[in-house]
């Protein structure tokens, strides 16, 4: 029982070339699939498909066998997004924003290092590395059963980012959440997770 | 040393919207306390230029003109308030309303469509003169006709953010339109309903003073500043140049007072400038 996708593809309105040929992917609680390819291969685009954003021109997403779209409210699939100071509101403060996170845990926000002066902040008063530590814990509410990183930890210097995976690391192991890794970094991938894939291949 | 500094901005922002609130509210009482002085005529006394004792001249039926300057101010602050704010709550609830789903937002584009595609006189003074014209009449009329350009900026803007990632994430996240509209979108539209509520003031105003002027407005003996406007004209000509002046010189003072308060309420308001 996991995150299935079955043979997608998806090509942008814009009439450029198909992004995604065929792609399937499984995924289960216990995964920790790394996602490689090079830049405008959709990695991205792939993620957004997987966490509903986006809906395929053909084929499926599947959560334990039920298409993504009908699980109406919490989506049991977050994505952080590559861009934390888009994925949050300038006009709300932190404790807001973290506040849409389902029930975030207080362990959470210390394993991350969010320090509590900073939930009376707005946006534009955190550094980028700060607000994605928000975005990582708001997608780690209760009812999160996958986590798809897209280059998560790309703005954060390289101390922060072992704090970070370090924590993600065990939260998942502990909680059984399947995690997807999109890198363009290899080592990262090597040191993090247990499987491979490359959307390079599926191109035809 | 810059804290202090900064602390000196937003509060002299403060300083100016108080007083310019205060002045307003001044003009106000004063004008309402003054409702039956600015009726009275005294035919001595006509056709006076500005002196002391009447420091904007007399009209030609002899009545103080800076006392019905006033009181008309007091009327028409009073008119414009209440019909800007009735109007950009319209617009405010229509504009959230469309972002809560196709079908709203077909239902707020063609209504706003409708009242936009009819002349704002002809339907001004078909409302007001349903409602019984006179105060009501006119502010029913200003209210009900006066919002469908804010709620399609409005509108605009809501449907924007729609498509903002942080309003994707907080869908996933389960939240609901309603929620949407009000957390996230609220704050954004706030500072475009201020501005858009102040840009309201001055058109009610004048709208009022041109339906009273064509007779479906408040009744003739009200001292309006449209109805001041409208009768000094007909002496602008004899060179009775007080009569359009003063009253025109302080309704936009009042104008000028709306809009400073505006910008610093928005300017307060706005997070990207709370430093500045």
């Amino acid at each position: 029982m996991g995150l299935e996708a079955r043979n997608l593809s998806f090509q942008y309105d814009n009439g450029n070339r198909k992004i995604l040929n065929n792609v399937s992917m499984y995924l289960d609680g216990k995964d920790r699939l790394g996602l490689m390819a090079p830049s405008g291969f959709g990695k991205t685009t792939f993620c957004k498909i997987l966490a509903g954003y986006e809906k395929p021109d053909s084929g499926k997403v599947l959560v334990d066998g039920k298409p993504i779209a009908s699980f109406r409210g919490y989506c049991p699939v977050q994505m952080i997004w590559q861009h934390p100071e888009l994925s949050v509101n300038p006009r709300l403060k932190m404790k807001e924003t973290i506040k849409e996170g389902r029930r975030v845990e207080r362990r959470v926000l210390e394993g991350l290092g969010i320090e509590t002066s900073w939930l009376n902040r707005y946006p534009g008063e955190l550094s980028g590395g700060e607000l994605q530590r928000f975005c990582i814990a708001r997608a780690l509410g209760e009812g999160t059963r996958f986590l798809l990183a897209d280059e998560a930890s790309a703005m954060l210097d390289l101390i922060t980012q072992s704090q970070i995976w370090n924590f993600l690391l065990e939260e998942v192991k502990m909680r059984g959440i399947g995690l997807l890794v999109v890198s363009h970094s290899e080592p990262l991938v090597a040191r993090v997770c247990n499987r491979k894939m490359n959307l390079e291949k599926n191109l035809s | 040393m810059r804290i202090g500094r900064q602390r000196n901005r937003r509060f002299a922002a403060l300083c100016l919207a108080v007083g310019a609130v205060a002045a307003l509210a001044l003009i106000t009482v004063a004008g309402g306390l003054w409702g039956e002085r600015a009726l009275e005529t005294d035919f001595s006394m006509k056709n006076l230029p500005p002196s002391f004792r009447y420091p904007f001249g007399t009209d030609w039926m002899g009545r103080d003109l800076f006392v019905r300057t006033v009181a008309g101010l007091s009327l028409s602050i009073r008119i414009g308030v209440l019909t800007a704010a009735a109007s950009a709550a319209i617009a405010f609830v229509l504009g959230l309303t469309a972002s809560l789903g196709k079908g709203a937002d077909t239902v707020v584009s063609c209504l706003t469509d409708l009242v936009m595609g009819i002349p704002h006189m002809l339907l001004l003074i078909l409302v007001s003169f349903a409602v019984g014209k006179g105060f009501w009449g006119v502010v029913a009329g200003i209210s009900l006709t006066h919002w469908a350009s804010l709620a399609r900026l409005l509108r605009a803007e809501a449907l924007q953010l729609k498509e903002s990632q942080y309003v994707k994430v907080a869908r996933k996240l389960g939240k609901s339109p309603v929620y949407v509209a009000v957390k996230h979108m609220t704050p954004h539209l706030i500072p475009q309903l201020l501005v858009g509520t102040v840009l309201l003031f001055p058109h009610a105003v004048l709208h009022e003073a041109s339906i009273t002027f064509l007779g479906f407005g408040l009744s003739p003996e009200q001292p309006a500043i449209g109805i001041i406007l409208s009768e000094g004209m007909k002496y602008l000509v004899m060179g009775k140049w007080w009569l359009a002046l003063f009253p025109g010189a302080l309704l936009a003072l009042a104008v000028i007072l709306f809009q400073a308060i505006a910008s610093a309420a928005s300017s307060m308001v706005d997070p990207g400038q709370a430093h500045s």
